[in-house]
C-alpha cells in the first residue's frame, strides 16, 4: 500500500517554482534576487491565521485550490469601458501583467520619461532598475513579497527624469481574464527624480471571471528629494476578485507623497501600504475609503516607518460596511530613534449599515523618540440616528436621508483627490453602490 | 375657522416613562399659541412627539393635522404635509452642505405633491431672498449644516429652513434659549415676517421675554404633562412675574 502525502499549498508554490523560473525573463541579478525570494517564501509559508499580521484575514483558504502561475490566455476586449471619462490621462494598459503597447496611449507623454515593461528595462536600464529592484519591498518581511519576487514575470516601469513635470496623470489599467484558476504577479518599479512631479492612477477590471484568480501585486515606489508624486488606486472589481496588494514606497528629503486606496467592490482584498521616509523633511498622506457588503472582505494594512527628523504623516481611513462584510484597518507607525519632530497622525472611522459587519480597527505606534507629536484615532458606529432624524424632519426619505449623511462621511477622503474627473468618477461610483 | 392641528387626550412617553399625560390642544389656522412651562414639564417630549421621532412611544390619544391622523405618518411625510420643527437643539452635519440639503429636502417635498423638481435659478432666487430674512450670511448658506455656527446661527439657520420650506404648521421649541437679545430679535423678527392666515405656530418656551418680540394669540401652561392653564398673552406676563411655583401652588390647592 503506498500513502500520497497531500503537499500543503507553500510547499507546492516552492516546487512549482523550478518549472516556472524556466519561463521567466532572466539575467544573473534577477536569477539570483528570485532564488533568495522562493528560499524567503519557504520559510515564511502562507501565513496562518496565528501570524500578527494576518489575524483577521483567512488567507490560506485562498490558497486552498490549485492555480497555474501563467495566463496564455489573450482576452478580446475594447479599452474605452475601461477608461474614465473626462480623465484626460496617458493610458497604460496591462492584460494579464504584461505591458500591451499596442492598447496604450502615451503620445504625448514628454519624451525623456520613460514607461516601458519591467522586463524590457532589466535589458534596457539595468543600472536603475538593479538600484531598486527588490530593495523597497523586504523579502524577508512578508510572504506575499516573497512570493511576487520569485513568480512575477512582467508589469510596469516607469521613470521620471530628475526636473520633469508630468503635466498629465498617468492612468494604469490593470486588466485581467483567465479560463482556469490563475495565481497572477504583477510587478511594478516607479522611479521619480528629483524636484520631479507625477500623478498616477491605477485601477483594475477584470473580464468574464468564471474561474478563481488571484492577483498576488507588489509595486515599488522612489520617491526622490523633492519630488512630488499622488497615487491613487481604485479598486472595484467584481465579487470573485482576491487581491493582496504590496505597495512599498521609499521617501527622499522634502517629498511629498500622496497615497489613496478606494475599494469599492471586490470580493477579497488586502491592501499592504508601507512607506519608508528615508529623508529629513517628508510629507507622506495615506487616505483611504472603502464600501464593503455582502461577504466581502477588505483588509487594510499600513506601516509608515519615521526614519528621519521634520517628517510628517497623516493617515485618515474610512468605512462603510454592509451585510456580512469584514474590514481591517491596521495602521503601524514606527519613530525610530534620529525621527525627532516627527508628527504622525492617523484615523480610521467606520460605519456599520448592518448588525452582521465586522470591523476590525487596530493602531500601533511604536515611538523610539522623545521629541515628536503623535496621535491616532479609530471610531466605529452607526449612521448617526440624532443627523437622520433631523434630515426626516425636513422632509427628505429614509433612504436619501442615509445616502447624504454616508456621502458626507466620505467627504473629506473624497476631497483629497486632486483629479477632477477621477473624483467625479468616483462620486458617481459611489452614489451608484451606494443605491 | 379652519382647524389645522388638533390633538385630544395625547398620551406619550420615552422608555417605558409617560411624560405627556392627557394633552389637549386646538391649533387653527393663523394662530399664534405658545406653551410655557418649567423644566421636565414635557415641553419637548411634546415637539418630538408631533415630530416623529422614533424613540418616542405614543401610548393613548388622537393628533389631526390638517384631518390626516399626523401619528401614523413617518416624519418625512409630516415634513412633506407641512409640519415644520425648529429643533431646540439643531444638529450639525459635517460634509452635508446646507443648501444641497435644502434642495433635497425641497424636491422632495414637491415630489410628494406630484410637481417637478424647481429651478435651480428659482431655487437660488428662493435661498437669497430667505436668507436677507433672518440675516443669515451667503457663506453660511454654503457651509456644511450647522458644522461651527454659534448658537444663534444655528437657530437663525433653523428659521431660515422654515422660511425656505413654508410650511404650514411650525413648531418651535425653544427657539431662544441661549440666544442674546440681537439674535432673539433677529430670529422673531423672522418669524413675525412668516405669520399669516394659512401658517400656524406653536411656540414652546421657557423664557415670556420671546413672546415679547413673538406676540401669542393664546398662552398654555404645561406642567406635568398635561396643560392647566391656558389664557392670552397676559398670563405669560403673570408667569413671569409669579413664576411656576405659582401655578404648582394653585394646583396643590386645587
Amino acid at each position: 500500500m503506498t500513502t500520497v502525502e497531500k503537499i500543503s499549498a507553500s510547499e507546492k508554490l516552492v516546487s512549482d517554482f523550478e518549472a516556472v523560473k524556466k519561463t521567466l525573463p532572466e539575467n544573473s541579478f534577477v536569477q539570483n534576487i528570485r532564488q533568495k525570494a522562493i528560499e524567503a517564501f519557504a520559510k515564511l509559508g502562507i501565513p496562518a491565521r496565528k501570524n500578527e499580521e494576518y489575524k483577521y484575514s483567512n488567507v490560506q483558504k485562498l490558497f486552498q485550490e490549485d492555480f497555474t502561475q501563467s495566463a496564455i490566455y489573450n482576452p478580446q476586449f475594447t479599452i474605452d469601458k475601461y477608461l474614465i471619462p473626462n480623465l484626460d490621462a496617458h493610458i497604460i494598459v496591462l492584460v494579464n501583467d504584461f505591458y500591451s503597447e499596442e492598447l496604450s496611449s502615451l503620445e504625448n507623454l514628454d519624451k525623456t520619461v520613460v514607461v516601458s515593461s519591467l522586463k524590457k528595462a532589466f535589458e534596457k536600464y539595468p543600472e536603475l532598475v538593479e538600484k531598486h529592484f527588490s530593495k523597497h519591498a523586504d523579502i524577508s518581511s512578508d510572504a506575499f513579497i516573497a512570493l511576487n519576487t520569485a513568480y512575477a514575470a512582467d508589469g510596469i516601469f516607469i521613470k521620471v527624469p530628475d526636473n520633469t513635470v508630468v503635466e498629465k496623470p498617468i492612468h494604469i489599467i490593470n486588466v485581467i481574464s483567465a479560463k482556469e484558476n490563475t495565481l497572477f504577479s504583477p510587478r511594478n518599479l516607479f522611479v521619480i527624480g528629483k524636484n520631479a512631479q507625477l500623478q498616477i492612477v491605477e485601477t483594475f477590471a477584470s473580464i468574464d471571471l468564471t474561474v478563481n484568480v488571484i492577483s498576488n501585486s507588489v509595486t515599488e515606489i522612489v520617491v526622490g528629494e523633492n519630488a512630488r508624486v499622488q497615487y491613487y488606486r481604485v479598486q472595484n472589481e467584481n465579487e470573485n476578485s482576491q487581491h493582496i496588494n504590496t505597495v512599498s514606497a521609499s521617501q527622499e528629503k522634502n517629498s511629498h507623497f500622496d497615497t489613496n486606496t478606494v475599494t469599492l467592490s471586490g470580493g477579497w482584498v488586502r491592501n499592504n501600504l508601507n512607506i519608508a521616509l528615508n529623508g529629513e523633511n517628508c510629507e507622506t498622506h495615506l487616505n483611504g475609503l472603502f464600501l464593503a457588503n455582502a461577504t466581502n472582505y477588505v483588509d487594510n494594512h499600513t506601516l509608515v516607518d519615521h526614519r528621519m527628523p521634520h517628517c510628517e504623516s497623516n493617515q485618515t481611513y474610512k468605512g462603510i460596511l454592509d451585510g456580512k462584510a469584514t474590514g481591517v484597518f491596521n495602521g503601524k507607525i514606527f519613530v525610530q530613534r534620529d525621527a525627532q519632530k516627527t508628527n504622525a497622525y492617523q484615523s480610521s472611522k467606520n460605519i456599520l449599515l448592518s448588525d452582521d459587519a465586522t470591523i476590525n480597527a487596530k493602531p500601533q505606534l511604536e515611538i523610539y523618540a522623545d521629541d515628536v507629536k503623535c496621535s491616532h484615532g479609530s471610531s466605529t458606529g452607526k449612521i448617526d440616528e440624532d443627523a437622520l432624524f433631523y434630515l426626516q424632519a425636513r422632509g427628505l426619505g429614509i433612504e436619501s436621508a442615509k445616502k447624504l449623511l454616508l456621502h458626507a462621511f466620505v467627504n473629506d477622503v473624497m476631497q483629497t483627490i486632486r483629479i477632477e474627473a477621477l473624483r467625479e468618477h468616483l462620486e458617481n461610483l459611489i452614489h451608484k453602490k451606494l443605491d | 375657522m379652519n382647524e389645522m392641528l388638533s390633538i385630544k387626550n395625547l398620551r406619550a412617553g420615552i422608555e417605558g416613562k409617560e411624560i405627556i399625560k392627557g394633552f389637549n390642544l386646538e391649533v387653527k389656522a393663523g394662530e399664534v399659541h405658545a406653551i410655557m412651562g418649567p423644566n421636565g414639564s414635557g415641553k419637548s417630549t411634546l415637539s418630538n412627539v408631533l415630530a416623529g421621532r422614533e424613540d418616542y412611544i405614543v401610548s393613548g390619544g388622537e393628533v389631526l393635522f390638517n384631518r390626516k391622523n399626523l401619528l401614523e405618518l413617518s416624519p418625512e411625510d409630516r415634513a412633506r404635509e407641512g409640519l415644520f420643527l425648529a429643533f431646540q437643539y439643531p444638529v450639525e452635519i459635517p460634509g452635508v452642505s446646507n443648501i444641497n440639503f435644502l434642495k433635497t429636502a425641497i424636491n422632495e417635498i414637491r415630489a410628494y405633491k406630484g410637481l417637478a423638481p424647481m429651478e435651480a435659478k428659482d431655487f437660488l432666487k428662493l435661498v437669497k431672498e430667505k436668507q436677507a430674512l433672518v440675516e443669515l450670511q451667503g457663506s453660511l448658506a454654503n457651509r456644511s449644516v450647522n458644522e461651527g455656527f454659534s448658537g444663534g446661527e444655528k437657530k437663525r439657520n433653523e428659521i431660515f429652513q422654515m422660511a425656505m420650506l413654508e410650511p404650514t404648521l411650525a413648531i418651535l421649541d425653544e427657539t431662544d434659549s441661549g440666544l442674546d437679545i440681537d439674535a432673539l430679535r433677529i430670529v422673531a423678527n423672522g418669524v413675525n415676517k412668516l405669520r399669516s392666515a394659512n401658517r400656524s405656530f406653536v411656540v414652546i418656551t421657557h423664557y415670556q421675554r420671546l413672546l415679547d418680540y413673538i406676540v401669542p394669540d393664546f398662552v398654555h401652561v404645561l406642567y406635568d404633562g398635561k396643560i392647566v392653564k391656558s389664557g392670552t398673552k397676559e398670563l405669560a406676563l403673570e408667569l413671569e412675574e409669579k413664576g411656576y411655583d405659582w401655578i404648582k401652588k394653585e394646583l396643590v390647592e386645587a
